[in-house]
């Protein structure tokens, strides 16, 4: 193989304006990290309303949750990123849709990106929260009613806090899928960490040097994540709580 | 008035039936145990007392107050009857302090340091005092049951409602949870106790029921229960638990 290794393209300026290689990456990273960090806040939330939907005695409110989840977790994230970008905006009543058109870079295509990473991933802790609630005793929830909590209250103060516990290893891996995921913004034109290596390889053709440097970024993104998991998950361990009478059944 | 009056109800679970046409009625400071057969519908009965399980035909009242009136507070119904379960059903994230207060702070709005002091006199009966800053997975299944009766206790309940409190007990630990319940009985709380220790019953009960396939086939006062010829079914079923 004929290929030039040339480590220091890295400190040379790139000519997108923003300083050098490295700031072209760094610039990408921090789009990364606002993307996938954003999406994740939303998707914890909104999952955990739609979870908890699917657990609760209405089948009017259970039937739409399971529709939800059904359908964000089962069309290709790619299809669903498109959908936000380029669908979404001519169906936007008030002339939304041209103000979202309008927007300047990177917000053009940042909003979609954070829209579609969230409700794709909703779905997915939404399964979560629902399996790990199933798999408590149901003597939790009447030993919560039995002592006249009301229903949102035995939620809050008795199931979410044990369900929450039990899951933290699942939400790890869907935070790191999230920060992987958010890769896929690339095609509505989001200059985030990968895109920003592929337009460095573009401009300098330093296609090893560009995409290593990337895949170190990720690794030590994720090795963040799962030092920060891990501390969290010692801060709410509880003594003695061995977790369920069986493990959560995760069906992802 | 009653304390507790269930008068014919009846449940079904889908199309099955759980409860049939089942009455009777518990007076302020009686005791009333029921035994009866696994799946006989003892559960589901000591169930539909506090609301947990809804009926569809007859009419419970609790201290006057109707479990089948739309206009009736559930929760706050609830949270003036105690109850325990089988399995404890501990809070296991919360500390045994914890587990007595929370429903105080939350549904009767007590406050903190109220709470926590109503919490640990009832702790300190129960005989755990010193356990007061652990979490219930360290606790033994006797002491875990004691802090469940304990975190009922706090709730000054007007009357309590137990589920088979020993049978998910080893042996030996029992007892600890029965004196418990025996100088709650004799201080005179109003009790429904599913429970087939019959040492138990023949001490502090004043009424026996039996059930059979969701009926109650006997309700006798304790003498003639323990005194008495019996049904063909219930004499079966006590031969078969007063053996050992
Ligand atoms: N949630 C439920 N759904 C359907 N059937 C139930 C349910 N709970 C109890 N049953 C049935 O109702 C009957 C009475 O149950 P239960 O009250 O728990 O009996 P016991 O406490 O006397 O052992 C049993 O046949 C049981 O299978
Ligand atoms: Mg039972």
């Amino acid at each position: 193989m004929n290929y030039n290794w040339h480590w220091l393209i890295f400190w040379e300026a790139s000519p997108d304006g923003q300083g050098t290689y490295l700031d072209t990456l760094l610039n990408g990273l921090q789009w990364t990290l606002v993307t996938a960090l954003s999406a994740a806040i939303a998707a914890f939330v909104l999952g955990s309303i739609i979870g908890v939907m699917r657990t609760l005695p209405s089948r009017t409110l259970s039937r739409i949750s399971m529709a939800y989840i059904e359908l964000f977790r089962n069309v290709p994230l790619l299809v669903q990123m498109f959908l936000w970008y380029f669908v979404l905006p001519e169906f936007l009543p008030w002339g939304l849709g041209e103000d979202m058109k309008r927007l300047l870079p990177p917000w053009g295509s940042l909003v979609p990106a954070v829209l579609c990473l969230s409700f794709f991933t909703s779905a997915r802790v939404a399964e979560q929260v629902r399996a790990g609630i199933d798999s408590l005793s149901k003597g939790q929830k009447l030993a919560g009613l039995a002592l006249g909590l009301n229903l949102r209250q035995t939620y809050q103060y008795v199931l979410l806090p044990l369900v929450y516990r039990i899951i933290l290893p699942t939400l790890t891996s869907e935070l790191m899928n999230v920060i992987k995921n958010s890769s896929v913004a690339l095609t509505i034109g989001l200059i985030e960490l990968t895109a920003a290596a592929h337009a460095m390889q573009e401009f300098s053709f330093q296609v090893f040097e560009a995409f290593t440097a990337a895949t170190l970024i990720y690794i030590i993104i994720n090795i963040v994540v799962v030092i920060v998991m891990r501390f969290l998950e010692k801060r709410v361990a509880v003594p003695g709580f061995i977790g369920t009478k069986r493990e959560a059944v995760i069906t992802s | 008035m009653a304390m507790i009056d269930i008068q014919h109800i009846s449940k079904w679970y889908g199309s099955f039936q759980a409860l049939r046409d089942c009455s009777t009625k518990v007076e302020k400071g009686e005791v009333l145990v029921i035994c009866g057969p696994s799946g006989c519908g003892k559960s589901t009965l000591i169930k539909t007392v506090n609301g947990l399980e809804p009926i569809q035909e007859g009419e419970i009242l609790v201290n006057g107050i109707s479990l089948t009136s739309p206009k009736t507070n559930l929760p706050q119904l609830r949270a003036h009857v105690g109850m325990v379960f089988q399995h404890f059903e501990l809070f296991p994230h919360l500390s045994v302090r914890e587990n007595l207060t929370l429903a105080q702070v939350k549904v009767l709005k007590r406050s903190k340091a109220e709470a926590g002091e109503k919490g640990l006199q009832y702790l300190e009966r129960v005989g755990l005092l010193e356990q007061k800053d652990k979490f219930p997975g360290q606790l033994s299944g006797g002491q875990q049951q004691r802090v469940a009766i304990a975190r009922a206790l706090s709730m000054d309940p007007i009357c309590m409602l137990f589920d088979e409190p020993t049978s998910a007990l080893d042996p030996e630990m029992i007892s600890e949870v029965l004196d418990v319940m025996v100088k709650l009985a004799q201080e005179g709380m109003t009790m429904m106790v599913v429970t087939h220790e019959m040492g138990f019953a023949r001490k502090v009960a004043h009424r026996v029921i039996f059930m059979d396939q969701g009926r109650i086939i006997e309700d006798l006062p304790k003498e003639d229960f323990f005194g008495k010829p019996h049904t063909e079914r219930a004499q079966q079923f006590l031969d078969k638990i007063l053996v050992h």
